[in-house]
């Protein structure tokens, strides 16, 4: 016999471990060490193309896609737990004729989970794919893009933050004023 | 000076929201 919410809730927080880890990866390494790249470029360094050209296509694929998959799953999931419903989640468990608060903790994080899958596909991604040479861009463009890019990664590296917090939470309490 | 332009601007950032949606989930469930 198998517990098919507990193989979904398995699915969701594999997959979601790689979209974070991949997350944390660009904030903490990825970025920074393009910075010194850059810098030593100059100086006898080895520049960023082999970052750029090896390693960002390829995090980026399993960083979209595990984030896609994330919240695929997470959303299966709701809909098929019988403590949870995506309607009760994500009307924050205040629709019904009382206040669900393990909803209402559910889905702060739901929200902020799907917040960040719409930073990953339309922010993230489309000014990736200029700052990679993947799509046509000016120089301006890529700059513009560069800044649009680092700041949504940037923004779901503080979101991630809440998001994990209110999905715990949801099944162990808040971790202060409870 | 914006606080995601660092990382410890952005884990500072995380956690003080992370403290301020936990009260406005509270409220919101009047709890």
């Amino acid at each position: 016999m198998i517990d098919v919410d507990f193989l979904i809730r398995w699915i969701h927080i594999v997959v979601g471990v790689m979209w974070i880890g991949l997350l944390y990866f660009f904030n903490f390494v990825q970025v920074p060490a393009l910075a010194q790249a850059n810098a030593e470029a100059g100086s006898g360094g080895p520049g960023p193309a082999a970052i750029t050209k090896y390693v960002a296509p390829r995090a980026l694929f399993w960083f979209r896609y595990a984030a896609l998959v994330t919240w695929l799953s997470g959303a299966w999931y709701l809909q098929s737990a019988p403590q949870y419903s995506l309607h009760g989640v994500f009307t924050l468990g205040l629709m019904g004729e009382t206040v669900n608060f393990q909803h209402t903790l559910m889905g702060m994080g739901a929200w902020l989970g799907t917040i960040m899958l719409f930073n990953v596909w339309m922010l993230i991604w489309p000014n990736q794919k200029k700052i990679l040479g993947m799509v046509q861009a000016t120089d301006a463009e890529k700059a513009k893009a560069r800044r649009v890019a680092f700041l949504a990664s940037r923004t779901n590296t503080m979101l991630s933050i809440p998001m994990l917090m209110f999905m715990q939470a949801s099944n162990h309490k808040l971790p202060f004023f409870m | 000076m914006n606080p995601l332009d660092s990382l410890g601007g952005t884990v500072a950032a995380g956690v003080v929201l992370s403290i301020i949606l936990a009260y406005v989930a509270k409220a919101l469930a009047g709890v």
